[in-house]
């Protein structure tokens, strides 16, 4: 894998080297295909403020639950908001939600992981045997346990979505890292006499990186999915700022009157989770040194 | 055989101690006083002693643990503050819908996943198999509590085919039990059979190379025969451990599933207890699914060894 060149300047090349990398990425339809729906939604996150939109929490009692129309593109809801305000400002929500929870995964998760993997013994036995206790309790229960008890609000919903989806990363972490604890250019850092520190944030960790960087995209899928779930059971964003989930959760009342109300949150949350589904299996293929071209 | 059960059985006690504690501490996430917070609105004086007292909040945190844990050893995983039932009495009403509600799905996912895999693994890279493909990819990424929606406003709503709520049981009317079940199944199902769909595929993909298979080919034997007797049955092993998960997936479902379409099962007692404060039902509960969760697993890995003969001999 390393070069016994590479090794004495202690450089490691991660496998495979970013060029291919990118390159495979980029031949890969679907992945592209992922990007681009990924991309267009968090540049329309972005640009929520400065789009020529109405205020998505403005109510309008004349405009009550009309139909998609050249005013009002998506339709309006119960209160007469703009839908699809609204929608751009829950991307907002969401995405941010998704990005968040795994980002707090990840920060946590992550070190602990390369910790237990690294050092092993008693410290690892513990910590293996709390993440199999948290993988005990499915996904979406733990965090809706833990949103119950934090109270509900957005920032709540990311922490128990955050925290529950930890264990994951800390048993994957661990697992990359057990196995590349032994190559040999770890055995040689330890024989020049680095410390622990140095030899995890410079030989261990670029090693095991693609691994949580597949997992990371395919979890804000997962992420994302949960933040809607819990906003539809009322545990995530508080009216009246909009997250697709808690419109959903308004919309289920006003299917016969209003069916677009309960369409357009469900349409965009699917494509988002596609986008990042297809983009994490995209750089799971690109990243796999064992697939050859 | 049974030293590995025992085995597996040893391993599960420390995450059943760990389990406990976190379900303990989650009462320490509570903002302020957790007696006024579990006491609810009223704040009646003499609810919030009595929850003092059940729980012993004013004896050091060892004791109360100590105290809690006792209970759930002997069946008592406390009273819901809103019924005035114990908990374990609301889970066993709840837990045969939900246990229908999970069968019938269970049973739709592997009609649809199981043979779609084996389908698009045989005509692998035609437009079946990408077809499938598709559809898989698409059944996990749709939210299934907006499709049990869309559902509802298709077929109940426009079409008036199936009922969009309720819950009728198998042995007051089969029928209706039925017709009120499918579309909640369909649902639940269609991330699972997912699932099913795509580990069949790749499992079948694999020992389609196998050398088995090509001598099954070379004696002559049918395709259909070679692809279901030869190379399914082998297949078979890696879906097995799917189990364990899909269990969690299932009850994780259920949550959202049984809140769409008014089903008083598992699911919407614990949303239920979340909206009414009522915390040792959701305590209760999330111990309750851990439990089964780890039983799941070991049947599961149990389960995996008796599949598979060569594993049998290295225990």
């Amino acid at each position: 894998m390393t070069t016994m060149a590479a090794e004495l300047h202690g450089v490691v090349e991660a496998p495979p080297s970013e060029n291919r990398t990118w390159k495979k990425l980029r031949s890969n339809r679907s992945a592209l295909f992922g990007f681009a729906i990924v991309f267009f939604f968090v540049a329309i996150a972005a640009l929520a403020p400065v789009l020529p939109i109405p205020d998505p929490t403005a109510t309008n009692w004349g405009l009550v639950r009309k139909a998609p129309s050249a005013a009002h593109w998506l339709g309006t809801d119960e209160l007469g908001r703009d839908l699809l305000s609204r929608m751009v400002w829950g991307a907002q929500a969401s995405l941010l939600a998704g990005v968040v929870s795994v980002f707090i995964t990840v920060a946590i998760g992550v070190p602990i992981g390369l910790v237990a993997g690294y050092f092993g013994g008693w410290l690892d036995q513990i910590i293996s045997r709390v993440t199999d206790a948290l993988l005990a309790t499915p996904f979406l229960i733990l965090a809706i346990a833990l949103a119950a008890f934090l109270g509900p609000s957005l920032t709540n919903a990311m922490l128990a979505i955050g925290l529950s989806a930890m264990p994951i990363f800390i048993r994957l972490t661990r697992g990359q890292v057990l196995a590349v604890k032994t190559e040999d250019y770890v055995e040689g850092a330890r024989a020049i006499g680095l410390g622990h520190f140095r030899i995890i944030m410079r030989y261990i960790l670029p090693n095991v990186f693609s691994p949580i960087l597949v997992q990371s995209t395919l979890s804000i899928a997962v992420a994302i999915i949960a933040e809607a779930s819990l906003s539809f059971l009322g545990l995530g964003q508080q009216p009246p700022a909009p997250s697709w989930g808690s419109m959903l959760n308004v919309a289920k009342d006003f299917l016969e009157q209003a069916p677009w109300m309960a369409m357009w949150p469900g349409i965009a949350i699917f494509l988002v989770v596609i986008g990042f589904n297809l983009l994490g299996d995209g750089l799971r293929d690109a990243l796999d040194p064992r697939e050859t071209e | 055989m049974l030293r590995y059960i025992g085995k597996r059985l040893l391993i599960a006690i420390p995450t059943l101690i760990l389990i406990s504690i976190f379900v303990f501490s989650l009462q320490k996430l509570l903002p302020g006083d957790p007696a006024l917070v579990m006491a609810g609105e009223e704040r009646d004086p003499k609810v919030i002693e009595y929850i003092r007292e059940k729980y012993r909040f004013n004896d050091p945190l060892p004791y109360q643990y100590f105290y809690w844990v006792n209970g759930v050893v002997h069946g008592d995983f406390g009273m819901s503050l809103r019924t005035n039932q114990p908990v374990l009495t609301l889970i066993e009403q709840k837990l045969p819908v939900t246990i229908q509600l999970a069968l019938m799905s269970m049973i739709l996912a592997l009609l649809i996943g199981i043979p779609t895999g084996i389908l698009s693994a045989v005509k692998k890279g035609t437009v079946v198999d990408y077809i499938a493909n598709i559809v898989a990819l698409s059944g996990l990424s749709i939210p299934n509590f907006w499709l049990g929606i869309m559902l509802i406003l298709l077929v109940s709503v426009r079409l008036h085919w199936l009922p969009a709520s309720g819950y009728v049981s198998p042995f007051v009317d089969p029928w209706r039990s039925f017709a009120t079940m499918l579309m909640p199944s369909f649902v639940l199902g269609s991330a699972i059979s997912s699932a099913f769909m795509r580990h069949t595929r790749s499992a079948m993909l694999s020992v389609l190379k196998s050398d088995y298979v090509r001598t099954a080919r070379a004696k002559g034997l049918t395709e259909t025969i070679v692809v279901l007797k030869h190379a399914f049955r082998n297949a078979l092993i890696p879906i097995v451990t799917l189990g364990a998960l899909i269990f969690g997936e299932l009850l994780a479902g259920a949550v959202l599933t049984e809140q769409i379409f008014t089903i008083p099962g598992f699911g919407k007692l614990i949303v239920d207890a979340v909206f009414n404060r009522d915390y040792s039902v959701v305590q209760g509960m999330v111990l309750c699914t851990a439990v089964a969760f780890i039983v799941m697993n070991l049947v599961a890995d149990v389960l995996y060894v008796v599949l598979n003969p060569r594993l049998r001999d290295t225990l």
